[in-house]
Formats: C-alpha cells, sequence, structure tokens
C-alpha cells in the first residue's frame, strides 16, 4: 500500500519535472546551421516599436539570405536596469542600449570585448537621437530654450539621472547650454543646474516614467525628453502637446553590441553580427527613421530632414571627455549631481 | 425605550451595511468596471485580437504553467510537511512551522532578489549550471521556482489547524485494528482535510497566476518567452498600448473570478457534505 503512495508522489513529481522541464531544451545546443535560431535583444524603454519594426525586415532578410528562420525576442526596460540583468546572466546576445556607459558596465563584467564601440561603424550608432523639450499645446508658460526652465514659475518633468539613460542626456544637454552661456564657467553652469533641478517636480527613475507623468497625470509644464520619445508621444494625442527644440543640445548616441561570451555559448555569433550589421542598410535607417530615430546615414537623414532640423548646436559625449569621466564627475555617489540635487 | 433601541439598531445596521457597500462599490466594482469599459474603448474586435495576440497567448500559457507548477507543488509539499508536523514530535518542529510561513510574509521583491542572487551570474550555483548549459534565472524555470517558492506554504497553513484539532485518536484506533498507513491516510485523514487541501490549492492558484514582484526581478521580460501574463500587462501599458493592456487584464480578472465561483461552489458543497454527516450521526 505503501508502494501507491510513492506512485502519486512520483507521478507528481514527474509531473512538476515535465512542465518545468520543457523550458530546459530551449536552444541549449544553439547550433547555427539548425533551421531555426532565436536572438535576444535586450534594449531600453522606447525602442519597442523601432525592433518590431526592424525584427520583422531582418527575418524576412535573413531566411532570403541564409534559409535559415531567426526569431527576435525582445526585451525592454530601463537601461541601467537591463544592463545589470545582462551582467547577471540575461543571455542577451546583442544589446542596444541607451548609452555607451551602459554596455561598457556588461563589458566590465566581462561578457563583452572591451573594443566593442570601434567594432562597428559610427562608434556603433546605426541610429541616435537628440534631447528635445515637449510643453503643452500653445505653450503657455512661452518655453523656448534651456533659460526658460529655470524660470521661478515653471515646473520641470525629467527622470533621475542615477538610474535613467535618459536622464543622462537630458542632464547633459543642459549642462553644455548652461556651459556656453556662462563661458565654460563650471561653477556658474552648476548654479544654472540646481536652479533648474529645484524646478523639477517629478524625478520618476525612467524616461518612460517620465513621459507618462507629463502626459497621462498631467504632471509639470515641460518634459525634458529623447527626440524620438516626443514625437511618439505626438503621434499619439498631437493635439495635446508641441515639440520645442532648444539652441543647445546634445548627440545621444545609443550604441549596440553584441555579447560576445553569449553569442559564443548560443553558436549565434554569425546572426547576431548580420543583426547588428543589417541595421546600418538603407532600408533599415528608413526604418529607423520612420520611427523617430536619427539614422547614421547621411542621405537618409538628408531625406528626412523636417522630421530632424539640425538648426541647433549638437554637442556630443566626447566634448565632456567620455562617459568614463563625465560618470564618475557627475553622476557616481558624491558627483556634481548629488551636490546640486539636495 | 426599548423601541427606539430597536430603531437606533436598525439605524446603524443600515448605516453599516451602506458604508460597507460604498466601500465595496469605490473599490472593487468601480476599478473592475473600469477594466471591463476600458478594455472595449476600441470595440470588441480589438479586443479579442488584444487577447489572441501571439505574445498575450504565450503569456498566458507560461503563467499557467507556472500556476499549475505552484498547485501541484504546494498540495504535495503541503501534504508531507503538515502530517510530519502534526503526527510526529521532533525537535525544531516549531521553528520549521514558523519558518514555512516565510515565502508568503516576505516581499515578493525579495523573494525574487533572493532566487537572483543564488541562481545569477554572481551566484554559488551559477558556475554548475553553466557548465550543465542549464539557465535558470531569465528564463522558464526560474518563473516557475519563483512562482512555486512563493505559493509553497498556501496548501500547508490551509490543512495544518484541521488535522490538530482533530487529534490523532481515529487514526491509533484505525492502526491498531489493523488498517495500513495508505489505509489510513485515505479512508480517515484525508477525508477530513479534503476541503481545506482544496481551498488551499485555489488560494495557491489565485496567487501564482497575479504574481508580479518576485517574478518581475527575475524575468528578464523576453517577450514571448519569460513574461507572464501580469509582466504582460505591464509592458503593454508602458508601451501606451492602454486598450491592450486593459484587455489582457480582463483575462486575469477572468481567471480570479472563475477561481472565486469555483471556491463558492466547493464551500457550497462540502457544507451540504457535512450536514449530511451530521443528519446521518444525529
Amino acid at each position: 500500500m505503501k508502494k501507491r503512495l510513492l506512485t502519486v508522489l512520483s507521478f507528481l513529481m514527474l509531473l512538476t519535472v515535465l512542465i518545468t522541464g520543457c523550458g530546459l531544451n530551449r536552444d541549449a545546443d544553439g547550433n547555427i546551421v539548425s533551421k531555426k535560431v532565436t536572438l535576444i535583444n535586450v534594449s531600453y524603454d522606447p525602442t519597442r516599436e523601432l525592433y518590431e519594426a526592424y525584427n520583422s525586415y531582418f527575418t524576412k532578410k535573413w531566411k532570403k539570405q541564409t534559409g535559415q528562420s531567426v526569431e527576435v525576442i525582445q526585451s525592454h526596460g530601463g537601461s541601467g536596469k537591463q544592463a545589470l540583468e545582462v551582467a547577471n546572466g540575461l543571455k542577451a546576445d546583442v544589446v542596444t542600449l541607451a548609452l555607451a556607459a551602459d554596455t561598457n558596465s556588461v563589458a566590465r563584467s566581462g561578457l563583452i570585448a572591451s573594443d566593442w564601440q570601434s567594432r562597428l561603424p559610427d562608434n556603433s550608432c546605426p541610429y541616435y537621437s537628440t534631447i528635445v523639450l515637449l510643453v503643452r499645446k500653445g505653450n503657455p508658460k512661452h518655453i523656448k530654450d534651456w533659460d526658460d526652465l529655470v524660470r521661478s514659475d515653471i515646473s520641470v518633468v525629467t527622470p533621475n539621472p542615477k538610474t535613467s539613460g535618459g536622464a543622462r542626456w537630458n542632464y547633459l544637454a543642459a549642462y553644455a547650454y548652461a556651459l556656453m552661456k556662462y563661458d565654460n564657467d563650471e561653477s556658474e553652469a552648476e548654479d544654472f543646474m540646481r536652479m533648474l533641478y529645484r524646478n523639477v517636480s517629478v524625478l520618476d527613475s525612467g524616461a518612460r516614467a517620465s513621459t507618462t507623468s507629463f502626459t497621462e497625470n498631467g504632471q509639470g509644464d515641460v518634459l525634458v525628453c529623447w527626440e524620438n520619445e516626443a514625437y511618439l508621444t505626438l503621434k499619439n494625442d498631437g493635439s495635446d502637446y508641441e515639440l520645442i527644440y532648444p539652441s543647445v543640445s546634445i548627440k545621444a548616441e545609443t550604441p549596440v553590441s553584441l555579447v560576445d561570451s553569449v553569442v559564443k555559448s548560443h553558436g549565434t555569433k554569425k546572426v547576431a553580427e548580420a543583426y547588428l550589421k543589417d541595421l546600418y542598410d538603407e532600408k533599415a535607417q528608413e526604418i529607423c527613421a520612420k520611427n523617430y530615430y536619427r539614422p547614421s546615414d547621411k542621405k537618409v537623414l538628408e531625406k528626412y530632414s523636417d522630421q530632424f532640423p539640425t538648426d541647433f548646436t549638437m554637442v556630443t559625449i566626447d566634448d565632456f571627455g567620455g562617459w568614463d569621466k563625465v560618470t564618475k564627475k557627475y553622476f557616481a555617489d558624491g558627483g556634481i549631481f548629488d551636490k546640486i540635487y539636495e | 425605550m426599548e423601541r427606539q433601541n430597536k430603531n437606533e439598531s436598525t439605524v446603524l445596521k443600515w448605516v453599516l451595511i451602506i458604508i460597507a457597500a460604498v466601500f465595496l462599490f469605490i473599490m472593487v466594482i468601480m476599478p473592475l468596471g473600469m477594466v471591463v469599459a476600458g478594455s472595449f474603448a476600441k470595440g470588441l474586435k480589438y479586443y479579442i485580437a488584444s487577447i489572441t495576440d501571439k505574445y498575450t497567448l504565450k503569456a498566458l500559457l507560461l503563467t499557467l504553467r507556472a500556476t499549475i507548477a505552484s498547485v501541484i507543488c504546494t498540495s504535495v509539499f503541503g501534504l508531507i510537511a503538515a502530517w510530519a508536523v502534526t503526527r510526529y514530535s521532533f525537535p525544531g518542529k516549531k521553528i520549521i512551522k514558523s519558518i514555512i510561513d516565510i515565502p508568503v510574509t516576505i516581499s515578493p521583491v525579495i523573494c525574487g532578489m533572493i532566487f537572483l542572487l543564488l541562481f545569477g551570474r554572481q551566484g554559488l550555483i551559477y558556475p554548475i549550471l553553466n557548465k550543465i548549459g542549464i539557465d535558470v534565472i531569465f528564463a522558464v524555470p526560474g518563473i516557475i521556482i519563483v512562482t512555486v517558492f512563493v505559493t509553497l506554504p498556501m496548501v500547508f497553513r490551509e490543512i495544518v489547524p484541521v488535522l490538530e484539532a482533530r487529534g490523532t485518536e481515529e487514526e491509533e484506533a484505525a492502526a491498531m485494528m489493523g488498517a495500513s498507513g495508505w489505509t489510513i491516510f485515505t479512508r480517515i485523514t484525508f477525508p477530513s482535510i479534503k476541503w481545506p487541501f482544496i481551498y488551499g490549492m485555489i488560494l495557491s492558484a489565485s496567487r501564482a497566476m497575479g504574481e508580479f514582484g518576485a517574478v518581475s526581478v527575475i524575468s528578464g521580460h523576453l517577450r514571448g518567452l519569460t513574461n507572464t501574463l501580469p509582466l504582460h500587462v505591464e509592458m503593454l501599458f508602458n508601451e501606451f498600448n492602454t486598450t491592450e493592456a486593459f484587455a489582457v487584464s480582463s483575462v486575469l480578472v477572468i481567471l480570479s473570478i472563475a477561481l472565486l465561483i469555483l471556491r463558492l461552489v466547493l464551500q457550497y458543497i462540502s457544507k451540504k457534505k457535512i450536514q449530511k454527516i451530521q443528519e446521518v450521526t444525529d
């Protein structure tokens, strides 16, 4: 009789193993010559629509070229959080994050070769963006430039640069303006930033959350955000908002890289390389532009010049000495951001 | 005087009933109504398209798998542990009884982090898992493991009080009359704990279906692979697809209402059964 109890128990155990076990055989050998291959692309929040469009383009192209069908699995979230998850073992074949600093942090964990950014053209940025201001319809507070954001009657929405990649670009864009205004006087520029962040009413943890605070919850007079995010908001409720280009902004480079150790173990190096390389071909560049990302291809950028004005000063991260220096100086614990935002 | 008292008590009765009803309406009925209204905001066709979307179905499947695994594990574990705790005495029994409750009392986010630290790339077990080529964290097994973890004590918690209240006399009597362990279990022990047992299963199912925090930490949000229904809802909401998010939420609501009905039916049956037994013994 005891046997029966054991039988029942072992049956239940077996059932459990079967249910959980189904997940175990997921591309275990990851053979590249197999008919089907899976790619995991870990990205940041606003690229969902872009990669949905690009994935369907790439799968068709790859099938035609090699006869192999590829399924691209997407993951989106705050850029820093996503980088941390990859470093913690999320098996991403490629990372397409919001800033090189986050990809660097994955590289530091030993998963990506340290020279990753020189492996593809344009600093590994097939597309980039810039930082703009989004205001309410009719611009009731007459916001024209960064100057207006430090006015005492203005309430600003921008995410927290400690946690959000987009927020760091926002900070640097405003800071670039302040440096120009005060002839590179850093202490005056910091005062400017202090005044700006004093006007911040909601400091969300991510760019998408800030957009939601500004649009759905009606917080603030101005949202500092990615150009692509601003266009997406206009596309959704175009009648409620207006896009303002400040006189100074930053070239927000959003580089892509394959994750060397993962593609090695998955056996997906070839397809992952093609996936990133094909982002640069003309059709893919058009897809980027249609999803409001500035294409790196000058010709395609020219074609969409109505959408992507260039009549403002665009600084780059190199003007600040690169991400390693910038992170340490401005955003690390005890850095300048901590001092101005107390 | 008496009359006045009576009046007062009926007034009080209705005031309390109205307060409860208003509260229920504002806190439960209205939000649920919003979900339904929100999910049909773009019409029936859009609703059906949203809930039959490829990614929604995959998320539903994953949620169901995690739920079934949880129910099985909590049942098996609950029976074994409850039996051990109520039928044998051993040192540390009280400590075990309290430790078993940890998964439900601890914050789900922390549950997720525990498994991240255990199975993640910086974790102790990772090198071994990596060698055999098994992905736990940011893969389906991880989702199922944390869901099982947070629901593990559900059945145990339901049946232990009943077993304790009943004592062991009947079983001892049966054993003295020569009944085997299996007969004692199926004829005497299990019938008495059947309803709490089933109730515990339902509780664990509803918890498993709705689990968000723990799963969110170790999911990696791989669309179509490690996205459960609640995570999928959040993702859709973040994508500005409010209508679709509501539509998928309504699937979760329907599932929980189904469980609720199942619970009511079972309660009704068990009541009937108890009445019957009482009639017979009377």
